[in-house]
């Protein structure tokens, strides 16, 4: 890219960087490094899943109280989350044309996720930990 | 449709575009996403329960082990599979490669058939189909 390419951006569009969305490629950048971690991350959260869940309840315990484990499902659920948190946001923008409806879904996808976060962040260490 | 006043000409309906594979998969990539927002609520509940105890954890243990537990599951394994080829698929796009209408349309059908090919492989070889277990995952006892 030596030649300049013409252009319908203003100069002070081009320094603060941000489209009309008011927040850049944030969002677009998040979701694909996101998506590339979980590549690697949700295949090997379901293989050592499946191993746990055929001990039952004392199987589960050991599963998730071995340190690689108890890393591993922090990793993979954190991402998850945080990739599915920007996913439904793009659905709700899409769908929802009514602003309140709107800012109330994106308010509750956002609380929704911290939620279900904390869940298993809580359940993680307390087995892990103890 | 009453409520629109917006002159302006819309972005193609589904309901007047002709169907074809790079149009389906784009859907089932975004059915599926949501499909596993849901689904991801049973893996943290399961997470949550093995915290708790065996009171939470058996009866939830039961109920993923009904039939509609294993169907809802099944249904969560097809979605996470497919979402995950898919999204494999969209990350060359991103990068500009694949692009061509013809091998888009390829890649788009070869995730929507490997997607369950593999849910299937991954039921099969977990030993969650009833009766079937190649690898002795359940154990012999069992």
């Amino acid at each position: 890219m030596s030649k300049p390419q013409p252009t319908m951006r203003t100069a002070l569009g081009k320094v603060r960087g941000l489209g009309s969305a008011k927040h850049g490629a944030g969002h677009f950048i998040a979701q694909r490094v996101t998506a590339i971690a979980l590549v690697v991350l949700v295949p090997l959260f379901l293989i050592t899943l499946i191993n746990a869940v055929r001990g039952g309840y004392d199987g589960a315990l050991a599963y998730v109280a071995d340190p690689f484990n108890a890393v591993l499902i922090l990793l993979a659920i954190g991402a998850a989350l945080y990739h599915m948190r920007l996913g439904m946001q793009v659905v709700v923008e899409d769908y929802i044309a009514k602003h309140g409806t709107k800012a109330v879904l994106l308010i509750l996808n956002t609380f929704i996720c911290v939620v279900l976060f904390a869940a298993a962040a809580y359940a993680v260490l307390k087995v892990a930990i103890a | 449709m009453s409520s629109w006043t917006d002159k302006r000409p819309m972005s193609p309906h589904v309901q007047v575009w002709k169907w074809h594979l790079t149009m389906a998969s784009s859907i089932l990539h975004r059915v599926t996403g949501v499909g596993n927002y849901i689904g991801i609520v049973l893996v943290i509940a399961w997470l949550f329960a093995t915290a708790v105890g065996p009171d939470l954890y058996e009866p939830l243990a039961g109920l993923i082990g009904s039939i509609w537990g294993q169907l809802i599951l099944f249904g969560f394994t097809l979605s996470v599979c497919y979402h995950l080829l898919n999204g494999l698929r969209h990350l060359v796009m991103d990068a500009g490669a694949g692009l061509n209408p013809k091998f888009a349309g390829f890649t788009a059908g070869l995730a929507i058939v490997l997607a369950a090919v593999l849910a299937v492989a991954i039921w099969y070889l977990a030993g969650l189909v009833p009766g079937v277990d190649p690898l002795n995952m359940t154990g012999a006892a069992s």
